[in-house]
């Protein structure tokens, strides 16, 4: 067992039990409707809706024009919309302009479009270094940019929840919009990748 | 936990995963997260009001570092919940560990359902 502090001296696991044990005992959680929640963010909510979004704006330019000036209603368009979906803004990767997200405080993430944010995400260090040395860290993660490419750092919050339109790669001209769907990694999505041609 | 089944890593039994990580490490979790989901969604709290004890937690953590400790995301998390449900006079974090040290007295294997 980790050292934790005097109130927390059994194990989380246990902790958690007993609070949803609790919480159930007191009819204040419905176990039905907390596994329905579960099991949608582990299975239906994830970045293959944010895949489906990218694709889109790539592919149709008035919905491109629409998710730029108006993110959650864009993205409600194609049924992506609920909890922590609200006040996403999405901002476009360009050949000059890599925009790359973080959350400093916590771990604020668009949800209905990328499901639960990953654990990188919500490190300490990620969240203290991508705003101090951004080139770098994005080099960490595999990201080389050109030295003339300026980064913004977009720091989400409640108010605002940032999502990136990634460049659209060379060589998809042909490719349907469902085939690019499947280019979109979340990672580009949130600014530490790019999309690549297949 | 000892012996368990392999995950089966492909086909449609195998655990979501996103870009090859799991959603949750760990089955608590999932249970700590969809408790507050679902607390949230029978209006319990504001979600503003646990997302600034989240924030808290998490600054509580940074500054205190405990050596050799992991950052614990979903610990953080828990610990922020315990503390709006306190705060709203729901449940203490007394009823807390008392509950979990009956859990922690159970025989061992009294939970093995699969």
């Amino acid at each position: 067992m980790t050292e934790t502090t005097s109130s927390e001296r059994l194990p989380i696991e246990l902790r958690t039990e007993a609070l949803e044990q609790l919480l159930t005992e007191r009819g204040l959680v419905d176990p039905a409707v907390m596994d329905k929640f579960i099991q949608m963010y582990e299975t239906a909510v994830g970045p293959m809706n944010g895949a489906k979004v990218i694709a889109k704006a790539w592919t149709d330019p008035e919905y491109r024009e629409r998710l730029l000036s108006e993110g959650t209603a864009a993205i409600a368009e194609l049924g992506f919309k609920g909890s922590q979906g609200e006040h996403i803004v999405v901002i476009e990767n360009t050949a000059n302009t890599h925009n790359v997200v973080v959350c400093t405080l916590c771990s604020c993430y668009p949800w209905p479009v990328l499901g639960l944010p990953p654990s990188w995400y919500k490190d300490p260090a990620y969240r203290a270094r991508m705003v101090r040395e951004p080139r770098t860290v994005l080099a960490e993660m595999g990201l080389e940019l050109p030295a003339d490419t300026e980064i913004v750092v977009r720091d989400s919050s409640s108010e605002v929840r940032w999502l990136v339109l990634p460049e659209r790669p060379a060589g998809t001209e042909d490719m349907s919009e469902e085939q690019l769907a499947g280019l979109v990694t979340r990672d580009a999505m949130m600014g530490v990748a790019k999309v690549s041609a297949p | 936990m000892t012996a368990s089944a392999p995950l089966e890593i492909a086909g449609p039994a195998a655990p979501p995963r996103s870009n090859g990580e799991l959603v949750f490490a760990e089955p608590w979790e999932s249970r700590a997260f969809g408790l507050a989901v679902t607390l949230y969604d029978a209006g319990a709290f504001e979600w503003s009001q646990f997302q600034a004890a989240l924030i808290a937690q998490i600054a509580a953590w940074e500054r205190a570092h405990p050596a050799g400790e992991c950052f614990s995301y979903y610990g953080c998390w828990l610990a922020a919940l315990e503390s709006v449900l306190a705060e709203a006079g729901m449940i203490t974090s007394h009823d807390i560990a008392d509950r979990a040290a009956v859990l922690a007295a159970r025989p061992p294997g009294h939970d093995h359902d699969h």
